[in-house]
């Protein structure tokens, strides 16, 4: 009976593991492509320029696609809840279910208004018709709020009365501004507007590689671009901020991320390296740097994992020491990158010329997904062995249910073949464009290109 | 009324509008798997697609609402189902997966293949996702849930006779209103032999839907005797009320009515649901967890009340504002079917802004 609980834990936390990171990458894309859609929507109706016209009708369509999969990915999401964590919905459902019910409506709304925004490019007169995304946007927003508040209150659990057994009282305000909202959300948002440029400059960028260097290949890569290297820089302080105050809410998981096995000042900052008890064997060492970072001083005193008994630390605190410093290490190298690109468009109202340039845009999307992978797991790994921390443990949440390794590894085939048919449908999509200049292919909402079967042309089409 | 049956209202609207919309589009899915080889079968799968392309996801959104409500408003039934029923609700879920992307890809897929297999895919998990709801539904009714994490049987809760029956009318309803619904698409779309055609398989869905209702209640009496007791005393109404719209859709269509079959199918799903919630109540899950029982603390539910009704206030002018336009298109488009070659259609869509 042990053993079943043990592996089911460990099958759930996979499973959870999983389609939580491949819906994260669809969530980012549901969030802040349509921004890039309507910017692209903007330029256009503003310059009168037909090539951002067009760009911001082909994303309209890539914004449709990943959308559709992304509501599929996000539904298996909300099951998972039961089937996997019936006991942790069971006794906080009704604590956190607010914010979902508000990211619901958030979600009602987007959804309406992306089916509206597509359709109204045949149907609304063109102003009517941007301010038809704008919803679209906001609601964006609003439901990436609703659901990272959620896995805030996680970290920071409050609002709620008692602390054991059944809940009996909420308060729903301080649910839902909870301590952690402040830092997590506006880094998770700031994340998906990060990854979507990347992303989408990325895609562009190889395409101009392969010498298509036309004005839409040059829009497509100017607007997300600028975007993420606007973010980018924000996002390293917002993250900073965020490092700092998970090292005062959360210090075993600071500790685990940094690797502090004792509680002490003058704590040594390293780059990598492998975590043992003793400390970290290799990686760089920068003596002082840890307590620095923390408190401004090297004198700060940093908490270890010594502070708590080993029943209550994470595991595997090289993976989490590993993702931190990648993290990091990424969007280091991308504010690089933006200074780059900032400098020349300074000096020459230009994308950099050197191939080099484009080439280090062409990984900067999958870059970009690395490091938000790496967030969530330090923020869902470095919680452990807590799934709200410090009142409930994971083990104590799990499903009593037989076979979840049997629901992992078909939801792991499944999704394999779901992401893979994403890809091949979008390069699919933008083969399409290149080679017809056909803008009216189907997609989830757009207006059928099909007219109604008609009783004339039925039989002989 | 007390905020958790205030509550257990929201529940209902919002089961109700899933069965509708989204057991509209699973039962499209059916008729599309039903339909044939890709040249038999084209034509009822264009109208298909026609009909439920353009507001196809938000009517899944309903689904989510529903689980986030049972959540949030009733915590320890939705745990006591997720983890007991862990095995229909996994497959249910798969299905949701395989059905959205099968039509998302059907759509996009380049090569030929590639559609039908996607098509397929649509198809079948159109029939499989509401028959595993509906047995999830048959194992509440039928007391088989208790309180706790996994605390019924993982097997027999959910693989019997009630379960199964409920499963098929889940499939059967949604094919029964796609049917009819589809019937006026094809008229709006002017073309007489599809709606011939699904009239046709109208007037069959109803009476097996019928027969399986039938079928469910003689069940429900050996099985669930609380519920169908509820049905007989305070859900009587609603029963006969679902009878009379039932039995009137097929007089209807079989004298090819215009008007009012539409209206009149949705009613006798409305009314069924209805007269089982009637009938359940106050067991939220039979025959010993009560409503209030299971409800989540008052502040929680009158929070869910107050986003409930912001969303009926926002969500609803924003929903009419995207079927307004669907219906335009939809009517210039179909305004002169005969004259109008499909390439016509296509040059005006890709004239663009």
């Amino acid at each position: 009976m042990t053993l079943t609980l043990a592996s089911n834990l460990g099958a759930a936390r996979s499973q959870m593991a999983f389609t939580l990171g491949f819906h994260i990458i669809l969530a980012s894309l549901g969030v802040a492509l349509p921004a890039m859609m309507l910017i692209a929507n903007y330029l256009g109706l503003r310059r009168g320029d037909a090539e951002a016209l067009r760009l911001a009708r082909r994303w309209s369509k890539a914004v449709a696609v990943t959308f559709a999969v992304g509501a599929v990915t996000g539904t298996v999401l909300s099951f998972e809840f039961g089937l996997l964590w019936p006991a942790f919905t069971g006794r906080f459902g009704q604590v956190f279910g607010v914010l979902f019910a508000i990211e619901g409506l958030f979600f009602f709304l987007e959804a309406i208004f992306i089916a509206i925004y597509i359709f109204g490019w045949g149907y609304l007169s063109p102003w009517a018709h941007f301010w038809s995304g704008v919803p679209v946007v906001i609601s964006g927003l609003g439901g990436a709020f609703s659901v990272v508040a959620v896995n805030s209150w996680m970290n920071q659990p409050q609002g709620f009365s008692p602390a054991n057994g059944k809940v009996t009282s909420v308060e729903p305000l301080k649910v839902i501004f909870n301590p952690a909202v402040p830092y997590e959300v506006p880094h998770m948002i700031l994340a998906a507007y990060l990854v979507t440029g990347f992303l989408v400059a990325s895609i562009y960028a190889v395409g101009m590689l392969r010498g298509r260097r036309d004005r839409v290949h040059r829009l497509g890569l100017l607007i997300p671009l600028t975007v993420a290297c606007i973010a980018t820089p924000i996002q390293f302080v917002v993250g900073d901020t965020a490092a700092r105050a998970i090292a005062k809410d959360q210090p075993v998981k600071f500790a685990a991320m940094e690797c502090v096995q004792q509680t002490s000042t003058h704590v040594t900052e390293y780059i990598y390296g492998r975590c043992t008890s003793h400390g970290v064997k290799g990686g760089i060492g920068i003596p002082g740097f840890d307590s620095f970072l923390v408190g401004f001083s090297t004198s700060t005193q940093v908490t270890g994992l010594d502070s708590v008994s080993p029943d209550d630390r994470p595991p595997a605190n090289t993976m989490l020491h590993w993702a931190f410093d990648t993290m990091v290490g990424i969007c280091t190298v991308l504010i690089a990158l933006g200074a780059w690109f900032g400098f020349v468009w300074w000096r020459r109202r230009d994308i950099p010329q050197t191939k080099w340039f484009l080439r280090a845009v062409a990984v900067s999307g999958v870059s970009a997904i690395v490091a938000l992978e790496c967030g969530w797991i330090i923020t869902e790994v470095g919680r452990q062995p807590w799934i709200v921390y410090n009142v409930m443990r994971t083990s104590d949440a799990v499903t009593q249910a037989n076979g979840v390794w049997v629901t992992f590894s078909l939801v792991l085939a499944i999704y394999i073949v779901l992401g893979a048919t994403l890809i091949i449908t979008l390069r699919a999509m933008s083969r399409r464009w290149r080679s017809e200049d056909v803008e009216n292919e189907d997609v989830p909402y757009g207006p059928d290109t099909e007219p109604p079967p008609t009783a004339m042309t039925g039989a002989s089409r | 009324m007390t905020f958790a049956n205030a509550v257990a209202v929201v529940l209902v609207v919002g089961v109700t509008m899933y069965a509708l919309f989204g057991g509209a589009d699973f039962g499209a899915g059916f008729w599309s798997l039903l339909a044939g080889g890709r040249d038999r079968g084209r034509r009822p799968r264009a109208l298909i697609d026609w009909a439920i392309g353009p507001v196809w996801e938000a009517n899944h959104v309903w689904l989510i609402f529903v689980l986030v409500v049972l959540w949030t408003g009733f915590p320890a039934a939705f745990e006591a189902i997720f983890s007991t029923l862990f095995i229909p609700l996994s497959l249910a879920a798969f299905g949701v997966v395989l059905r959205g992307a099968g039509f998302a890809f059907q759509h996009t897929a380049r090569r030929a293949r590639g559609r039908a297999l996607a098509t397929t895919v649509f198809g079948a998990s159109s029939v499989l996702t509401p028959f595993f709801l509906g047995t999830v539904v048959g194992a509440v009714a039928g007391g088989r849930v208790p309180v706790g994490n996994a605390a019924g049987d993982a097997v027999t809760s959910w693989l019997n006779l009630l379960s199964f029956v409920t499963g098929a009318l889940f499939v059967a309803t949604g094919a029964y209103l796609a049917s009819v619904f589809l019937v006026s698409d094809a008229r709006r779309a002017a073309t007489p032999d599809l709606e011939r055609y699904f009239s046709d398989r109208a007037l069959v869905a109803a009476v097996v839907t019928g027969a399986l209702a039938a079928a469910g209640l003689v069940v429900l009496h050996r099985d669930a005797r609380s519920v169908f007791d509820g049905l007989k005393s305070d859900g009587l109404p609603l029963v006969l009320l679902s009878l009379i719209c039932g039995v009137a859709v097929l007089l209807l269509l079989r004298r090819g009515a215009r008007r009012g079959t539409r209206l009149l199918a949705a009613g006798a799903v409305v009314a069924v649901i209805w007269g089982w919630a009637v009938a359940q109540h106050p067991d939220v899950l039979p025959p010993s967890l009560t409503v209030s029982d299971a409800a989540a603390s008052s502040e929680t539910l009158k929070t869910l009340l107050i986003v409930f009704g912001v969303a009926v206030l926002v969500v609803l002018p924003a929903i009419g504002l995207l079927f307004t336009l669907v219906q335009r298109n939809l009517v210039e488009e179909t305004s002169q079917p005969s004259r109008q070659p499909p390439e016509d259609t296509v040059a005006q869509h890709a004239s663009g802004p």
